[in-house]
């Protein structure tokens, strides 16, 4: 089996992987970074965004093996360094951006992208730019808030009710 | 998945040789390979590595042609295709934002998705598809659903675009896979007009003649008037049936060529 | 108010492993030597197995054990929860649904077979060398030509396709028929209820482990109710003791209904651990999960609504055809009857209702309750006829409504349809609605879009709903097999913070911030001293789970009520530090006080003391202090609300944008506004996701079309619009301690039906002869309806 080492969460990290092995697999079963989440095999939920070389990018769509000396960044590696979490993780909390956890690693890894890329959006090109983070829980509202709110836009309340 | 070997060349060289091999297949991005496989509905002997490779990878304007390496993903196309901004935003409106980091203008026409966008692109510019052996046109290069002109081995290392006067893309999404349940893409070169259908046809993308010689004639929405592709040909599914379909290329097909002018 | 007590909007503690990849749902969980499972899952929609050869599977590469049908002939079936009679007082039909098919496969994705090997793929491989010989019959697939039975059967035992033809209520029926006859005006409409996936977003998973040293065994799994699950697993299916089997749930990506029934995978993972004496593991895909998660609505209906010329109405008449699909799932039967047609009065005083139910066998995956269970199908009924009467009377929508609604000084009010409504305040959410959808405005702003070549149209719905389920006497006449209170635990630690055990689960509902508010607010003490455990059969009490938005009004009054018993024996404990009698002691914010004297003591002294009984009447109090509450309603709860939606159709297309979503709910007392309001933007989405874009559909041989996310559509970002939520115009509930009602499904409750009437509202003021178009109004069935 191809060895391969992958700078994950900022550590040079080797395992072992088949060539058939997906990276969102080898993350969870090799690495134990079970917040890489699979909710689907088309492609489409997005539970699994992680960034490959500074990209999103669906893990459950690319091959381990592919991708020696990459460079991974999963949700496990994005909270600041005393432990605290980040911007976007904060905003996701204080706008109720999250109910069952399950999408949400995905979601914060494409939010954190989508910042990278578009340091203020709009509410529309946020909703645009998660066309392939699907959640079921929270019907998107609190995380459109969120995002924008990690921008430092204005967004209502919650609490205003 | 099925196992299988996993070849990943240092030049197109390499992937060339590597390709012969029986049983090898090119591996793009994956976007759409991957989730076959993950149905165990593909299963290639060998995978042939193609992105990455620098020599497919760029967005290149000279003399009126954009060139896009094979391996060129949908992303940087979006970003970089400014001199050809109708094939910009459809590069821009593939699947989102992850899969554009990762798919290919190469894997996508090599496939040849009746639903992909990329098709409409190639054949409603009159673009030529540039292999590892040869050139071929974009009239001669898209065959039927899944089926393109690419022989056993041979590798999509780019495509040429010659940039039209005006041109646009109108997708109207299948609501579950996002693909184009009817897109069209209308190209002006002077006094020529192409116009190519994709999502709509079980034979794959297809241009609409009836359309493009009255247009010829009169650019203008107007001139299609009364214009309609036949149902007959086209896909009914859950989403659209055929004459939804055929209804829907004429209203795109209008909407593009007023976005045109 | 403490801060973080009832009513406060504070932010979720458990967002915090959520956030950071921490969270430990069931795939997460690998003991060490796990192997792993897979299913051979039936290709056709109807079949006759003539033969399973396992033999070549069992020499794959790293198999280690192999099972069919045959090797669960001896244990039980998966039962059904709720018997149901029907309207010639005989019972249901309920045919065995095996661990694994035998015999017949009854839909595509049945599995019939299944295989336990080192690794996941090599389990795959052997899947793919079994050798099944399985003929193919005819599918039963509609549910009319099922109900004919002129073709095939799915259960031949049972000779029918009919599982029950039920009627509520059976004794109102003539007079219902001879109001009709009798009206001045009767609508009439028939409406599809589309068939839903619930796709959570986690897959089911569930690893099955068993100890030889002890005889225990433990389940993890995907669950909404581990001890209903273990209930289900011990007395039904495997036979195996409570007392050996401890089910977990860990943390659970969304449920939705989908994970409150016990599945065959989880059996068999237990079989396998048995034969083993390993771990055994699956995780279910996402195509197994369209294709063997429970689904949901699935109702075929005609209503006709009689009214007088005023608007007055007179009588609800319904006849509702319910897929079950191919095997009775374990709630199957309640859905769409005592969940369903209890609410077909509606928010209205209508003197007369009848609801006919024929519940239908078909070769599809079973259908059970999904997020609202059979109270979105009523109110979408309701909601659409009234709509299309208000058409045909030349009456506005809102007034047709105010016209018949209960009012506020009518409560307690039994309805036509069985229940008695305790509390609520109609007018004054419809009055709110006008003002915060700016009703007013609506012209205006179809003009606009007149301007863009769009037609705008305004949709309207007021929606009550029956949830935390539920009173377990009143529920028990009715046919359920289980009782429906909950129950907690309040174990005051020594050093003063709180553990609180209940059966309740947690899966994005909030629990664990919530609950802790209640016992804060009641004890005085800060929020974060109290800690929730739950989803653990070894920790939790017998509680029956979560469904139905119960946790909250059910659970949550057992957790009010258990530390009503803490304070109860800490009042005693206080008043022995204090040297007075426990009637003198008061207890306010933390504090013990002798009434109208300085001399008190704190909460934690007398937790400490309860443990440290070194100086305590040990003779007239035990030590410790841990109460356990079990609370079983008095009623049902009754939220209810206003909607509204205003849509723009693209006339060329038929696509339909939404433009405005404006909720109003009555929810009672709201315990945390934040988790609320998340609930019903949740809740409208999935409304939504119904309204427009979602279909499960099979064809005529029983395979089914819209199998994986490419085909059925889930609600995106950017499908949606901002959703406006206000809880503002409460009424407390009136019978259950905290005076909640509950949230968690309004939003898939009152949305479907606003949604479709503002699109026909938009074809119609565009010009348009339509009355009616079936959810999904995909573009493809709106530009139909505009060129019929």
């Amino acid at each position: 089996m191809p060895k391969i080492t992958m700078n994950i969460n900022g550590r040079e990290t080797s395992t072992e992987v088949e060539n058939r092995t997906l990276l969102s697999t080898a993350l969870r079963e090799n690495l134990y970074l079970t917040g890489t989440h699979i909710g689907c095999d088309t492609s489409q939920c997005g539970a699994c965004v992680v960034h490959v070389n500074g990209k999103a990018v669906k893990s459950c769509s690319v091959f381990a093996a592919e991708l020696d000396g990459a460079t991974v960044d999963t949700i496990e590696g994005q909270a600041n360094a005393d432990g605290s979490l980040n911007v976007i993780q904060q905003a996701f909390q204080d706008h109720h951006g999250l109910q069952c956890g399950f999408c949400t690693p995905g979601m914060v890894m494409s939010a954190a992208e989508l910042l990278k890329v578009n340091p203020k959006p709009s509410e529309a090109e946020i909703r645009d730019y998660l066309e392939g983070n699907i959640c079921r829980c929270t019907g998107y509202q609190g995380i459109v808030n969120a995002i924008m709110a990690a921008s430092g836009q204005d967004v209502p309340s919650i609490a205003a009710e | 998945m099925y196992d299988f070997d996993l070849v990943i060349p240092t030049s197109v060289d390499e992937a060339s040789t590597a390709m012969k091999a029986d049983g090898a297949q090119a591996l793009g991005g994956g976007q759409t390979l991957l989730p076959t496989m993950k149905q165990r509905l593909a299963a290639p002997e060998t995978l042939v590595k193609l992105s990455g490779l620098s020599e497919l990878v760029g967005v290149n304007a000279a003399s009126g042609t954009l060139s896009i390496g094979g391996a060129t993903t949908h992303g940087q196309v979006a970003d970089e295709a400014s001199a050809y901004p109708a094939l910009a935003a459809l590069a821009g409106n593939i699947g989102d934002p992850a899969v554009r980091n990762r798919g290919t203008i190469g894997g996508s026409i090599a496939n040849n998705d009746p639903a992909a966008c990329y098709p409409a692109g190639v054949l409603g510019s009159g673009a030529t598809v540039v292999t590892n052996t040869r050139e071929i046109s974009a009239d001669d290069y898209f065959v039927d659903l899944f089926e393109t002109a690419l022989e056993e081995g041979e590798i999509v290392t780019g495509v040429n675009f010659p940039i039209p006067d005006a041109a646009n893309y109108q997708k109207f999404d299948q609501p579950a896979s996002r693909f184009a349940l009817v897109g069209v893409f209308v190209a002006k070169f002077g006094d020529t007009v192409r116009v190519a259908v994709t999502g709509a046809s079980n034979g794959g993308v297809f241009r609409w003649s009836e359309a493009e010689a009255a247009l010829n004639a009169n650019f203008s929405a107007d001139a299609l008037e009364g214009l309609a592709v036949d149902a007959g040909d086209l896909i009914s599914d859950l989403h659209g049936s055929a004459e939804y379909r055929a209804h829907l290329v004429g209203v795109l097909t209008r909407r593009a060529v007023q976005a045109c002018s | 108010m403490p801060d973080g007590g009832i009513g406060a909007p504070t932010k979720r503690r458990e967002d915090t492993r959520f956030l950071t990849g921490r969270g430990k749902y069931t795939d997460d969980f690998t003991p060490q030597n796990t192997s792993y499972c897979a299913f051979a899952r039936s290709q056709v929609a109807n079949g006759k197995i003539n033969s399973v050869d396992m033999s070549a599977a069992a020499e794959m590469p790293g198999v280690l054990a192999t099972f069919t049908g045959e090797d669960f002939v001896e244990v039980g079936g998966n039962p059904a929860g709720w018997a149901i009679v029907s309207r010639d007082g005989e019972p249901m039909k309920e045919p065995k649904r095996p661990v694994l098919a035998h015999g017949k496969v009854r839909h595509v994705g049945d599995a019939y077979a299944a295989v336990v090997a080192e690794t996941l793929e090599q389990a795959l491989d052997a899947v793919e060398a079994i050798e099944a010989d399985i003929e193919e019959l005819d599918a039963v697939i509609d549910m009319a030509s099922a109900v004919a039975g002129s073709g095939s059967l799915v259960h031949d035992e049972i000779e029918t396709n009919t599982c029950f033809d039920w009627g509520w209520i059976e004794d109102n029926r003539a007079a219902t028929d001879e109001a009709i006859k009798a009206a001045p005006h009767v609508t009439t409409l028939e409406l599809v209820n589309n068939r839903l996936v619930p796709n959570a977003l986690e897959p089911r998973a569930s690893i099955g482990e068993y100890d030889p040293g002890t005889g225990d065994y433990k389940l993890t799994t995907t669950s909404q109710n581990p001890h209903l699950s273990r209930l289900l697993i011990a007395a039904f299916v495997l036979g195996i003791p409570e007392n050996k089997l401890t089910v977990l749930a860990p943390d659970v990506g969304g449920g939705f209904g989908s994970k409150i029934y016990h599945y065959s995978e989880e059996a068999l993972v237990l079989a396998a651990a048995k034969k083993l004496g390993r771990p055994v593991k699956w995780t279910a895909t996402r195509t197994e999960s369209f294709l063997a998660d429970a689904h949901g609505r699935d109702h075929v209906t005609k209503i006709e609504l009689a009214t007088e010329k005023d608007g007055t109405f007179i009588a609800f008449r319904t006849e509702t055809m319910a897929n079950v699909g191919a095997y009775l799932s374990n709630f199957a039967t309640v859905t769409p009857t005592f969940l369903h047609g209890t609410l077909m009065a509606g928010n209205y005083t209508v003197p007369n209702v009848y609801v006919n139910v024929k519940a239908v066998f078909t070769n599809t995956a079973p259908v059970d309750a999904y997020r609202g269970a059979g109270r979105p199908e009523a109110t979408y009924s309701l909601e659409r006829v009234i709509d299309k009467c208000a058409r045909e009377l030349g009456m506005d929508p809102v007034e047709i409504r105010r016209k018949n609604f209960i009012k506020k000084d009518q409560y307690p009010y039994a309805s036509a349809a069985g229940l008695e409504y305790d509390s609520g305040d109609y007018d004054a959410l419809m009055d709110g609605l006008e003002k915060t959808a700016d009703l007013a405005g609506f012209e205006a702003r179809r003009a606009e879009s007149a301007k863009n070549g769009k037609l705008r149209g305004l949709g309207i719905n007021a929606y009550i709903e029956a949830c935390g389920i539920a009173p377990s006497n009143l529920v028990g006449i009715l046919g359920a097999r289980v009782g429906l209170y909950d129950a907690a635990t309040v174990r005051v630690n020594p050093t003063g913070n709180i553990s609180v055990m209940v059966g309740a689960h947690s899966h994005g509902q909030g629990h664990e911030t919530a609950f802790p508010q209640i016992v804060a607010d009641m004890l005085g003490v800060d929020a974060l001293s109290v800690d929730i455990v739950h989803g653990d059969t070894s920790k939790i009490p017998f509680g029956m789970g979560t469904y139905g938005s119960r946790s909250l009004a059910v659970c949550g009054s057992a957790v009010f009520r258990a530390t009503e018993k803490i304070i109860v024996k800490a009042t005693a404990i206080a008043a022995h530090m204090l040297e007075d009698k426990p009637e003198n002691i008061e207890f306010n914010d933390g504090v013990f006080s002798i009434k109208g004297t300085n001399k008190n003591v704190g909460f934690g002294d007398v937790a400490l003391k309860a443990y440290i009984p070194h100086d305590y009447p040990i003779e007239e109090l035990e030590p410790g202090l841990e109460e356990t509450a079990f609370y079983d309603p008095a009623n049902f709860t009754y939220p209810s609300g206003a909607y509204a939606s205003e849509v723009e159709v693209d006339p060329e297309t038929g696509k339909v944008t939404i433009c405005s979503m404006v909720a109003l709910d009555d929810f009672g007392v709201v315990v945390n506004p934040m988790i609320v309001t998340g609930q019903v933007q949740g809740g409208l989405a999935q409304g939504i996701g119904q309204a427009l874009l979602e279909n499960s559909v099979y064809d005529k041989n029983g395979q089914l079309l819209s199998g994986s996310l490419m085909d059925y559509a889930m609600p995106r970002a950017d499908d949606l619009p901002n959703l406006v939520v206000d809880h503002s115009h409460a009424t407390r509930c009136t019978h259950n301690p905290i005076g909640s009602k509950g949230c968690g499904e309004a939003g898939a409750i009152g949305s479907p039906p606003t949604i479709v009437n503002a699109v026909v509202d938009a074809l119609v003021r565009g010009g348009h002869d339509v009355d009616h178009i079936d959810m999904p109004v995909s573009p493809s069935r709106v530009w139909a309806a505009m060129n019929k």
